[in-house]
């Protein structure tokens, strides 16, 4: 069976809830679904931000995220993903990112999940750009991030 | 080719797109980002850390050491930081 991929950029928020259920719903064959949501924070070293502003490459970005998922089902046995990305302005409490995979068991919802926000984090064209008490400016990339993804690399 | 810049790189440049037409001895990327640099000020401070920039040809993240021989589309970025 095709495992059904759904990947939404989108200004408008999203539902956790709606979008587990739609990808579960009518099936039997999934035992375990995670689910991270990435939220805006209130403040970041210590300085409050006002609102994060993300740009995205439209047409590179769904095609990245589509390469990044198709990669996921080929190494763990998943047997959904959904994965949803505003851009826009963002206030703090507001969610910026979905990432929903499901499987048999839990071990390969968990890997994917975690894969997948990986790469969200480091390669797929998305760039933050905050509002903050002192000024505005783009977000740095963090090194952290980098490390994170570079432990899936395959050898 | 169509070339489009993102975030910082979009900003300091002034623009998010233009068509351009390198000459033949422009053949990487990297030799595109020294080209572009010498087309004036905003050029010169958007590419003034070239290692910093990231590539991606027809919407593939490339190298800088890539050809752009047959590329319709070249974009420059700074790193990502989505998620």
């Amino acid at each position: 069976m095709t495992v059904p991929i759904t990947i939404r950029l989108q200004e408008a928020d999203f539902d956790l809830a709606h979008e587990v259920a739609a990808l579960s719903r009518g099936r039997t064959d999934i035992g375990a679904v995670v689910t991270f949501s990435g939220i805006c924070r209130g403040d970041e070293d210590g300085e409050a931000i006002a609102a994060l502003t993300l740009e995205h490459y439209p047409g590179m970005a769904e095609a990245e995220i589509a390469r990044h998922a198709e990669e996921a089902v080929s190494r763990w046995p998943l047997t959904g993903i959904t994965v949803i990305h505003r851009y826009g302005r963002i206030v703090p409490g507001e969610n910026i990112v979905l990432v929903v995979t499901a499987s048999s068991h839990r071990e390969a919802a968990f890997q994917g999940a975690e894969f997948l926000m990986d790469y969200l984090k480091t390669k797929a064209p998305f760039w933050k750009r905050e509002e903050g008490a002192s000024g505005s400016g783009w977000v740095d990339a963090h090194d952290r991030d980098d490390t994170a993804a570079a432990r899936w690399a395959k050898p | 080719m169509k070339v489009l810049y993102f975030a910082w790189v979009r900003e300091r440049i002034g623009k998010a797109e233009e068509a351009l037409d390198p000459p033949a001895a422009v053949a990487t990327v990297a030799d595109l980002i020294a080209w572009l640099s010498q087309r004036g000020e905003e050029y010169a401070y958007a590419f003034e850390k070239p290692k910093v920039i990231r590539a991606a040809i027809d919407r593939m993240h490339v190298n800088q050491d890539t050809a752009i021989a047959g590329a319709r589309e070249i974009a420059f970025f700074p790193p990502m930081t989505g998620g």
